[in-house]
C-alpha cells in the first residue's frame, strides 16, 4: 500500500495548505460571496454523495442491501437528536441485524 | 472555555468510529494515524477512507478529501480576522482550524474568549481525536470481518451524521438530493470514487451559478456537529447577527 501512502501524505499537505491559505490571503479575496457560496454548496454536495456511494455502491454496481437499512436507522436516530457516536452505532447495528436475519 | 472542552470530548469520542472504519477500509494503523495527526479535518478523513473502502483509487480519495477541506479556507479567514495570530503561531492555528474550533470561536462575543475558545477547542479536539482514533483503530483491527459487524452500515451512518446538521432549509436539501442522485446514476459508468468528484463538480457549478440568491443554510460557519453534552449545544449556536454580511435568514428552517 505504498501508493496509498503517497496520496495520504499529499492529502495531508493539501489539507494544511488549504487552512493556511485562509489565514494568509487577504480576507477580501476569500470573502468573495461567490467563493463562500461555492464552498458551502460543495461541502453539502460531497457529503450527500458520500452517503449515497457508501449506501448503494459495490464496486461499479448499484446494490440494495443491509446498508439501506442502516441509512434509515441512522436517519431515525438523527431525527431523535442522538449524538454522533450513537448514530454510527445504530447504523452498524441495523446493518448487522439485517444480515443476521438474512434480510440484507 | 467550558464550551471548548465539551466540544473536544464530544468530537474526540467519534474519533473511535473513524479509527475503526479506516482499518475496515484497509488502511494500516500508521496510515490511519497519519490522517488524524496530519490531515486533521474529520470530513476529509472520512471522505478519504470512504472512497478507499468503496474500491476507489488513492487519487480519487485524495480528490474527495481535498475538495471537502476547501471550507477550512473560509474558516481560516474568519479566525485570522478574529484572533490576529502572530506569525509563528499561525501555522499551529491553521492546523487546528476546523469546524469545531471555528464554531466555538465564532460563538463567543469577547475577543479574549474567542481566542481561548478557539485554542481550547482546537487543541482539545486534536488531542482527543487522535487518542480515540488510535483506540478505534485497535478496536477495528480486533473485531475481524467488518461486514459482519455492520461497519459498512456504520460508514453510511457516519456520513449521514456529518451531512445532517447542514441540511437547514430547502436549498441544502435540494443540493443533497441532486448530488446523491448524480452519484447513484454515475456509479455503474465510472470507476469507484469518481462519482463523488462528479457530484462535487455539480455542487460547485450549482454554487457558482446560483450566486446572489438567499444563502439560507449555506453559511460555512455553522456548528456542524451538534455538541452532545448537556448545555453547550445551545451555547454554540451562532447568533444571527454574527453570521456575516448576508443579512437575516428567512424563516423556513426544517
Amino acid at each position: 500500500m505504498s501508493g496509498l501512502w503517497f496520496w495520504i501524505l499529499l492529502g495531508c499537505v493539501v489539507a494544511l495548505a488549504t487552512k493556511l491559505v485562509g489565514h494568509l490571503v487577504p480576507a477580501r479575496l476569500l470573502e468573495d460571496e461567490r467563493a463562500t457560496r461555492v464552498a458551502g454548496v460543495l461541502t453539502i454536495g460531497l457529503l450527500a454523495s458520500l452517503v449515497a456511494m457508501n449506501t448503494v455502491s459495490s464496486g461499479q454496481e448499484v446494490v440494495l442491501d443491509a446498508r439501506l437499512g442502516a441509512l434509515v436507522a441512522a436517519a431515525l436516530a438523527l431525527m431523535l437528536r442522538a449524538p454522533f457516536l450513537v448514530v454510527v452505532i445504530v447504523g452498524a447495528a441495523a446493518a448487522a441485524l439485517l444480515r443476521l436475519t438474512g434480510l440484507g | 472555555m467550558r464550551i471548548g472542552a465539551a466540544i473536544s470530548v464530544a468530537t474526540g469520542l467519534y474519533g473511535i468510529s473513524f479509527g475503526a472504519l479506516a482499518i475496515a477500509a484497509g488502511l494500516s494503523v500508521a496510515q490511519t494515524m497519519a490522517l488524524s495527526l496530519l490531515m486533521f479535518t474529520g470530513g476529509s478523513q472520512f471522505a478519504f477512507i470512504g472512497v478507499i473502502s468503496g474500491g476507489g483509487t488513492g487519487s480519487a480519495a485524495f480528490g474527495a478529501a481535498a475538495l471537502l477541506g476547501l471550507r477550512n479556507a473560509v474558516y481560516g479567514t474568519q479566525i485570522n480576522r478574529m484572533l490576529r495570530t502572530p506569525w509563528p503561531l499561525k501555522l499551529a492555528a491553521a492546523h487546528v482550524t476546523i469546524d469545531e474550533s471555528t464554531a466555538t470561536a465564532v460563538g463567543q462575543e469577547d475577543p479574549a474568549e474567542q481566542r481561548r475558545g478557539f485554542w481550547v477547542a482546537g487543541i482539545g479536539v486534536f488531542a482527543l481525536w487522535n487518542l480515540f482514533t488510535l483506540v478505534g483503530a485497535f478496536l477495528g483491527g480486533a473485531i475481524g470481518d467488518p461486514a459482519r459487524w455492520g461497519l459498512d452500515g456504520a460508514a453510511v451512518a457516519a456520513f449521514l451524521g456529518l451531512l445532517w446538521p447542514r441540511l437547514k432549509g430547502r436549498e441544502p436539501v435540494a443540493i443533497a438530493v441532486v448530488c446523491a442522485l448524480v452519484t447513484v446514476l454515475a456509479v455503474p459508468f465510472l470507476p469507484p470514487g469518481i462519482p463523488i468528484l462528479v457530484a462535487g463538480l455539480v455542487a460547485a457549478v450549482w454554487g457558482w451559478i446560483s450566486h446572489g440568491r438567499a444563502d439560507e443554510g449555506l453559511e460555512p460557519d455553522l456548528d456542524p456537529y451538534r455538541a452532545d453534552g448537556p448545555g453547550p449545544a445551545a451555547a454554540t449556536e451562532i447568533p444571527d447577527d454574527r453570521r456575516g454580511p448576508r443579512g437575516p435568514r428567512s424563516g423556513d428552517r426544517t
